[in-house]
């Protein structure tokens, strides 16, 4: 017997003022089907989900469920049909609890008490490991992905949608995740699985549509494809191809940065202390830093940065010298830069316009008595924008205004173009689509062909592997020995992550379950 | 069915930034004509107090200047306070605490100072104001007291200290034991502009002042580094821009400003303290600075409507009775109807052609059992 679908889209588009999100885009998904939806930042996946999960109306086109037409006007009428969503951007309560902010979006009748219980064991059933009583704030990105994901598997859905939900997890996790997803596949719940990660939609999922600039451009069984014919597809070109001399660095080199035994306890409750770091970046190489979030990433980036100046001694280096208790504009006048995680909010002002947000770090348009000139803001503004092929209406658009991928590429462009001596990345290609990914990761090899020294901190080895030319890995705020990239392998570096590197001491790090 | 919808703007937008105070100002107009229907008051002939007799003299229009400056002087302070999410309310007492160092000073002059003795009451005043925001400041950097309760405190306080002065050692011995000063000698007084006016050259001052705030909040590194710390506080951090400078910027500024209005008016309208210095500007500034969109010029046409208030007040009290406190009314209400209409600034009105929706009953349980039947 022919089988009705579970969902089926026709005909969908949604405008917003002058922007197409979508345009009729069509999508049909069968019962116990994971469907894979691949494209870049702002091709309007996200915009198709949240049409699914009832959060934004469609101007045009229809949704049946399991054959019924349906009007979704509201994420809760879409939740009762049994419709559940991981969003790639949290919708979490900073001040609420983890227990507290899966409550929120579940039937009242159920007590706090209840739901914690529920979520532990949830947790440890799908591998998600997480403390219900924490606060959210303390909580890393990774972190908070988990509480989504947790969430979303509490409403036992019909329909579950996950956006890019494997950023942010260990290749061990990823395949344990994959175990648990095939398995909710397998009892009958159909799967919505969004990504630009070509790999991981190959193996996953049985049929996949692409999408481009809101339009359906292909529709496919992913299996049968190899991954440059994926490419083509989301991108409407090859994609950019990575070249990566081989080193020039010799280890007698005086290293740029250099980090000697650096402890320090994180200044807020849920942290990580970092324990006895030590590290070197030479100039004209890229050190990567690998791990699950939340192991201490950003305690380490902050004290580096200057942005957490507070530890008692003599720790980080620049160029011999001692900045341990340097604010962040004094390190930054040595050569250091820093791309932080955060983009809105910290690497940019959202509220405020692309040529004010040069000021954050540039100095370079600042006459005397501190007076800005504007018109040499709007120039060197103007002319990143172009360089770095950000899309946007000029130097006047607020930061918020930008695309993920596209202030990412402003904030990388406005510290790389500083020339600096020593730069940090941290996460810099995270939810970035494919074509900014390649331009950022162009831009790292450029620094370190023209001498700078790169740290580099990711979640995603693929990346790491591909830029490296030594390797770290960080677990619970400590630090492994040093790989050269040549002697790494992509298994041992994902045991590492789970803290079990030789000699370390037998700790389970923060948010790993150490796997077979 | 049509229904209204509220959507976020992707940006605040730029006219109903200028027009929300404008249509905030229309209802608050017909609010008021509302209780001035209640009273049994002609609405034309109480509107025409207010807001054309006190323009309609060169009396009224110096005494508007008058009012304004030093309205205009403390909402500039104020607004580089909020602007930098520091939240000071007290720039009353500061008001107080510049007009009693003014007055310190003052009553120093002799018949042969200098002319520009009252340059050093105004610098007196200035500085009195910067000390007495600066125990906002300390408080706050160093033991996290919020500024909202302490600035607010404190100006209680200064005025039981400006009491504690008239009735005690600064008592004019011959002033029938009035609470009050000497009235100071002209030395340490404002010269005044016309003479029969009351206007005088603060209201320049006071003007320099509205462009030097303009540029300092616009065209240099502090004021955007002061702003930074307001708007994305994680952003300050990772540039290097610190919340304590920018604190302690905010607060002697705006201390300074306030000192200056109070040093202004004792040396001009006043020439001798008295329990009538707190007039409430320090409070109605709060108003002016937010009515002025926390922009110097904005500051400066809000001060004018927030001064026609408190003339027409006056007027209204003696031709028509009401009450002086109706001006109060004015100010409150314009505040609250600002509030309400800055909604038009951040989001948008839509009409929204409700779809013919389907029943509620498509999602009840019948259709999510109908999921498990088919699988």
């Amino acid at each position: 017997m022919e089988m009705t679908p579970r969902l089926s889209l026709a005909g969908i588009s949604k405008r917003y003022g002058p922007v197409t999100a979508s345009h009729d885009v069509s999508l049909t998904i069968m019962p116990g089907e994971i469907h894979g939806v691949l494209g870049e930042n702002g091709a309007g996946k996200s915009t198709l989900m949240k049409i699914v999960y009832g959060a934004v109306r469609p101007d045009a086109g229809t949704i049946q469920w399991n054959g019924r037409p349906v009007q979704l006007s509201s994420p809760r009428e879409a939740r009762a049909l049994g419709v559940s969503m991981v969003f790639q951007h949290f919708s979490l309560f900073e001040s609420l609890t983890v227990a507290e902010n899966v409550l929120l979006g579940l039937p009242a009748n159920l007590t706090l008490k209840g739901v914690t219980e529920r979520l532990s064991r949830l947790a440890a059933e799908y591998g998600l490991e997480l403390d219900p009583g924490r606060p959210l704030h303390s909580l890393s990105v990774g972190e908070r992905q988990r509480v989504e994901i947790a969430r979303a598997l509490m409403t036992e859905p019909k329909l579950l949608i996950l956006d890019e939900p494997t950023s942010v997890l260990t290749p061990q996790a990823v395949e344990k995740l994959f175990v648990t997803l095939r398995r909710l596949a397998s009892e009958g719940c159909s799967l919505l699985y969004i990504s630009h990660k070509l790999d991981e939609v190959r193996s996953l999922c049985q049929r996949c549509t692409v999408l481009r600039a809101g339009r359906v451009t292909g529709e496919c069984d992913p299996r049968e494809h190899d991954n440059a014919g994926l490419a083509r597809l989301m991108v409407g070109a090859e994609p950019q191809l990575l070249e990566r001399t081989p080193s020039q660095v010799k280890l007698t080199d005086r290293p740029a940065l250099e980090v000697r035994g650096l402890c320090l306890t994180s200044d807020d409750p849920y942290g990580t202390r970092l324990v006895d770091v030590t590290l070197s970046v030479r100039p004209g190489e890229i050190v990567g830093i690998a791990g699950v979030s939340g192991n201490g990433q950003q305690e380490l980036v902050a004290a580096l940065s200057g942005e957490d100046a507070r530890a008692d001694g003599r720790f980080v280096f620049l160029h011999g010298k001692d900045v341990t208790q340097a604010p962040p504009h004094v390190r930054r006048a040595r050569g250091l830069r820093v791309v932080p995680e955060e983009r809105l909010g910290r690497g940019a002002v959202p509220s405020l316009a692309l040529a004010k947000n040069m000021l954050l770090t540039r100095n370079d348009s600042i006459g005397r008595f501190g007076l800005l000139n504007d018109k040499a803001l709007l120039e060197s503004t103007s002319s990143l924008i172009a360089r770095s092929h950000v899309k946007t209406s000029g130097p006047g658009a607020a930061a918020r205004s930008l695309s993920g991928g596209n202030l990412q590429k402003f904030i990388v462009g406005r510290e790389v173009e500083a020339s600096p001596k020593v730069l940090i990345a941290s996460q810099p290609t995270w939810g970035v689509d494919v074509g900014a990914a390649a331009q950022i990761r162009a831009n790292l090899l450029a620094l370190r062909a023209s001498g700078c020294a790169v740290l580099l901190i990711s979640e995603e080895l693929e990346e790491l592997f591909a830029l490296s030319d030594r390797l770290f890995v960080i677990a619970q705020g400590k630090l492994s020995p040093g790989l050269r990239i040549e002697d790494a392998s992509v298994q041992q570096v994902g045991v590492w992550m789970s803290g079990a590197w030789p000699g370390a001491m037998p700790t389970t790090p923060t948010g790993v379950r150490v796997h077979g | 069915m049509v229904r209204l919808r509220l959507e976020p703007r992707s940006a605040p937008s730029q006219p109903w930034l200028l027009g929300a105070p404008l249509l905030a100002l229309l209802i608050t107009i017909l609010i008021a004509v509302l209780l001035f229907l209640a009273l049994g008051i002609s609405p034309v002939q109480a509107l025409g107090v207010f807001f054309v007799d006190p323009v309609s003299t060169a009396q009224g229009w110096s005494e508007l200047l008058v009012r304004a400056t030093p309205l205009i002087l403390i909402a500039l302070g104020l607004s580089i306070c909020y602007r930098s999410s520091v939240w000071s309310i007290g720039a009353e007492g500061q008001y107080i605490v510049g007009a009693i160092c003014a007055g310190g000073v003052a009553m120093h002059a002799s018949e042969q100072s200098s002319r520009l003795f009252v340059l050093i009451v105004l610098l007196a005043g200035t500085l009195g104001g910067m000390a007495w925001a600066s125990l906002v400041a300390f408080l706050r950097d160093r033991y996290h007291a919020s500024e909202i309760l302490v600035s607010l405190m404190l100006v209680y306080v200064a005025e039981l200290l400006l009491g504690y002065l008239l009735y005690g050692p600064w008592k004019d011995p011959a002033g029938y034991n009035f609470p009050q000063t000497i009235t100071f000698l002209d030395p340490a007084l404002l010269p005044r502009m016309l003479s029969g006016y009351r206007i005088h050259y603060g209201v320049f001052a006071a003007l320099v002042l509205v462009v030097l705030s303009y540029l300092f909040i616009f065209r240099t590194l502090a004021g955007f580094r002061l702003q930074v710390v307001g708007l994305a506080p994680a952003a300050a951090r990772y540039a290097g821009f610190f919340v304590r400078r920018s604190l302690w910027t905010a607060m002697l500024i705006s201390g300074a400003l306030a000192g200056l209005a109070g040093a202004l008016e004792l040396a001009g309208p006043l020439a001798q303290l008295t329990p009538q210095v707190p007039a409430g500007y320090g409070y109605a500034a709060i108003i002016v600075a937010f009515v002025g969109r926390l922009h110097p010029f904005g500051v400066v046409a809000s001060a004018l409507l927030m001064s026609l208030f408190y003339i027409g007040g006056e007027l209204a009290q003696a031709r028509l009775g009401l009450p002086k406190s109706f001006s109060s009314v004015f100010q409150g209400l314009l505040l609250f109807t600002l509030m309400a209409c800055d909604i038009l600034t951040n989001y948008q009105i839509r009409l929204v052609r409700a779809a013919p929706r389907l029943v509620r009953s498509t999602i009840t349980p019948e259709v999510a059992k109908s999921g498990e039947l088919v699988q």
